[in-house]
């Protein structure tokens, strides 16, 4: 098989969004700040979150990580900005649902991201792309949105929360 | 050697099978290794024949499994040219043994003040339980650095190692670096200042001859599943003088001599460690391993070893962007070689080995101070052993070089 099959896993846009992250860096004004360990590889990510009116108004992410988990982020970033909790949060569940569930899902909300599909055929790697998403819910579903830190295990990854 | 290296694969049915379409290349081996159909069929056996519980009871097939579990713990006992049998300690791993020395003689002998030394290349099972005592019991735990190719810096090693320190525990072979430390080096100034020697033999024992008392250690412990053996099952080799002063660390069947209402006592060594029904098919498994490993003769598979690392580790260290961490030259480098592709995750290689059917280890290693020491944040890991052969170090060599080319061009 070689290495053919990797092109469903590295496509163009995600190789571009690894090497030119979006929202990469840190926000002056948080109001949520989130540090996200995924254990197996060593990847650790940062997300912050600045809320007003029950929308995310700005969203910045740090950290180090695989071509996968950098990308993702990015692309979770660019697909939750400017959206109420509730969408951003809706989301994560359609995300979560392309990679690991088994339903069809309606993608066009997810922008780029819904092109990390191909993750699905390379199980070893569904937390690195996780990793980010798993970071925005556990800031949205805090209640002080400060200040966690957590570590995503192998399990997690098709559960909810 | 009554076994040919080169028919060995043979006897590893695993090994044989396409992994993503091709042909399987096992490079993970310092996570664990492949079992011979030697050992399967020990398990086999016992199970089919004999089980039974050890120690007790008084019918045919409590003897027999009795015989065979006792007869493994002499065969471990040589296999390291421990003493006497009762210097073995079965345990489920190098981690379960690291941690009783630390909760049983640790908690006895280490005071406020007392320093544990170690150093920055242990993996995290010679490192927390240390560091947990240390801060229970307000002790200085102090790390030996590092030569810039990897090696132990011996010179710091002298200052480190103190008339305060009362514990020091280093890993024989790095599970990162491929480094062997010199151990009975380290043991001799370590009791020069009234200390003990600790090794982690989770990396070594697999890969060359071991002699306890020839490095002068007062205790060494190691894996069953890194050297052939099933999971599950490990060894702690512990001095007589000091395993009988140690206070046993669980308490209950299988240990005890004689039980009171408001006092007992414990079985002799090495029972007295022992408490519940032990692992006893993984002890036997365990046994088999060490004969496969006796046969082929532990000279043989460091030899056979050192032989692939002599063809590879030039070939890597060629390849431009590849970085190879641990000393250059291949006669101070063990099969564990660590690696990353310049710009590229650890992770993203792996998975591209995994696809050409190479399969190595990409992460921490648990090893995240050294990650931090060496400024990475995560390698991408191959380790050998005696059933690879030089065509698989070509497939791993082509198999980064594909990977390379494929992240440089990009794709679709």
């Amino acid at each position: 098989m070689g290495l053919s099959r990797l092109d469903n896993l590295y496509r163009q846009v995600i190789l571009d969004h690894s090497e030119h992250p979006h929202h990469h860096g840190t926000l002056d004004g948080a109001t949520s700040d989130i540090e996200l360990r995924n254990p197996t590889c060593g990847d650790v990510l940062q997300l912050q979150l600045e809320l007003e009116d029950d929308k995310i108004k700005d969203i910045a992410f740090s950290g180090e990580g695989c071509t996968i988990s950098q990308a993702s982020a990015s692309m979770m970033t660019d697909a939750v900005l400017g959206k109420t909790v509730a969408q951003a949060d809706n989301m994560v569940e359609v995300f979560s649902e392309l990679i690991v569930g088994d339903k069809e899902v309606n993608t066009d909300i997810l922008e780029d991201a819904a092109v990390l599909e191909g993750v699905k055929q390379f199980p070893a790697r569904i937390k690195c792309a996780m990793l980010a998403w798993k970071a925005l819910h556990k800031a949205l579903a805090s209640d002080d949105h400060t200040a966690e830190i957590g570590e995503l295990h192998s399990h997690d990854s098709k559960e909810g929360d | 050697m009554a076994k040919q290296l080169k028919t060995i694969k043979s006897d590893f049915p695993i090994l044989d099978q396409k992994v993503n379409d091709e042909p399987l290349v096992y490079l993970d081996n310092a996570a664990t290794t492949q079992k011979p159909k030697a050992v399967v069929e020990a398990l086999d056996h016992y199970y089919y024949t004999d089980n039974s519980n050890v120690h007790r009871g008084v019918h045919t097939l409590a003897e027999r499994a009795t015989e065979q579990f006792e007869a493994a713990r002499q065969k471990i006992a040589d296999f390291i040219n421990a003493p006497a049998k009762k210097n073995i300690l079965f345990t489920r791993g190098t981690t379960q043994g690291l941690n009783w020395i630390a909760a049983s003689y640790g908690e006895a002998n280490v005071h406020e003040g007392d320093e544990i030394v170690i150093s920055y290349m242990e993996h995290h099972s010679n490192l927390v339980p240390w560091q947990q005592l240390a801060l229970e019991k307000k002790a200085v735990l102090k790390y030996i650095k590092m030569n810039d190719d990897g090696t132990l810096d011996m010179a710091d090693a002298k200052q480190q190692i103190t008339d305060k320190t009362k514990i020091v525990s280093i890993a024989h072979v790095s599970n990162v670096l491929g480094v062997v430390n010199p151990i009975k080096e380290l043991a001799a100034i370590a009791h020069e200042h009234g200390a003990i020697m600790v090794g982690d033999g989770a990396q070594s024992t697999p890969h060359m001859a071991v002699d306890v008392q020839d490095l002068d250690v007062d205790f060494y412990a190691f894996s069953g599943h890194k050297m052939l053996g099933p999971t599950g099952i490990g060894v702690l080799y512990g001095k007589t003088e000091i395993l009988e002063a140690m206070a046993p660390i669980e308490f209950g069947g299988e240990m005890i001599d004689f039980v009171d209402l408001y006092q007992s006592s414990w079985k002799e060594l090495p029972w007295k460690f022992e408490a519940g029904t032990p692992d006893i098919s993984g002890a036997i498994g365990l046994g088999a391993a060490v004969d496969y490993l006796n046969e082929i003769g532990m000279d043989n598979i460091q030899q056979h070893e050192q032989d692939i690392v002599n063809y590879v580790l030039p070939k890597l260290l060629a390849i431009e962007d590849l970085e190879v961490y641990g000393p250059a030259d291949p006669s101070k480098h063990t099969g564990v070689i660590a690696f990353n592709l310049k710009g590229l995750h650890p992770h993203d290689l792996a998975t591209a080995l995994d696809m050409e059917g190479v399969a190595v280890r990409a992460g921490h290693h648990c090893a995240q101070p050294l990650m931090k020491y060496l400024a990475v944040p995560a390698t991408a890991r191959a380790s050998f052993y005696l059933y690879n052969d030089l065509q698989d170090a070509d497939r791993l060599v082509d198999a980064i070089l594909a990977a390379k080319e494929f992240f440089k061009h990009g794709s679709i």
